[in-house]
């Protein structure tokens, strides 16, 4: 069955990039670290989206719903950074 | 399943369409809700790098390796369950319903642990701002893996009533659909919390 075995491999996939964060996490890199750390989680998550929820397959109508809030959650972010990083 | 474009089969549109338009909507909010407290997380980081890097330091990047990879491993027994009963399999999407709940009470007793710990070396939900945003996150975090646990149990009561089949799974596949998100979370409150020190 060629979806359980493409399950299996995103499985293996995830635990991988789990061991390289954990083994980054010991390494001294400054911001390097947070942006690696978060560039990884970044992968992990598109892998989970894609292959465990289905979305490499979706209509464009889901995908859009999927993505749109992405969209609000960085406006969110860097709106409320925009204010609280050039406070006096 | 067939081929790539009729993998959702007899539900691509019709009522089970629907159905994972609504949770995607329904996990839209769920994000914005999280998104709140990600937004404090950053704002506050970047105010104060010293009060994170020392918090990140006094919790236990192992206890939280290990919680990713038992969750990870539930969301595969979940998607595993999934494709099973899409080929009518009903025994094997049970096991999978079973597994999910024991690696969900896993991640839960592994958090309690954690949590203890914390307590013990007196450090609580107000003991700083550090302190204070591991402990929403995670507790937010944990209650929606209760919820899920409720969630399965119910799907694993109606699984074990023979109501799903290859032909009718919507419920199984929407509440996969929200465990995975609840997995995806996870995935960046380990690097977040744990591991940017």
């Amino acid at each position: 069955m060629g979806g359980r075995r493409t399950y299996m491999l995103i499985w293996a996939a995830l635990l991988l990039l789990t061991a390289v964060t954990l083994g980054i996490s010991f390494l001294h890199l400054g911001v390097g670290n947070a942006v690696i750390a978060l560039s990884l989680a970044s992968v992990k998550a598109a892998l989970v989206g894609l292959y465990f929820m289905h979305l490499r397959r979706e209509s464009a109508l889901v995908r859009a719903f999927a993505l749109a809030p992405l969209l609000f959650l960085a406006l969110i972010i860097l709106g409320t950074l925009s204010d609280t990083l050039f406070r006096k | 399943m067939t081929g790539e474009s009729s993998a959702h089969g007899e539900n691509a549109g019709g009522a089970g369409g629907s159905a994972r338009l609504g949770i995607w909507l329904f996990l839209a909010t769920e994000l914005l809700l999280f998104g709140g407290l990600f937004t404090a997380y950053t704002v506050f980081r970047l105010k104060d790098p010293g009060l994170f890097h020392a918090g990140s330091l006094r919790l236990d990047r192992m206890l939280g390796a290990a919680n990713t990879v038992v969750l990870i491993t539930s969301s595969l027994t979940v998607a595993l369950g999934l494709d099973a009963i899409r080929q009518g399999k009903e025994r094997a999407l049970k096991i999978c319903l079973s597994l999910t709940l024991l690696l969900a009470a896993a991640f839960l007793g592994i958090k309690a642990f954690e949590y203890a710990e914390h307590f013990a070396h007196r450090e609580f939900p107000g003991t700083d701002l550090f302190f204070s945003l591991y402990f929403m996150m995670t507790g937010l975090h944990a209650i929606h893996i209760l919820a899920g646990m409720v969630l399965f149990a119910g799907i694993l009561w109606g699984a074990s009533a023979r109501k799903f089949s290859a032909d009718y799974h919507t419920p199984v596949e929407i509440s996969g659909l929200y465990w995975h998100f609840v997995d995806v979370v996870w995935i960046y409150l380990f690097p977040l919390l744990y591991l940017i020190g």
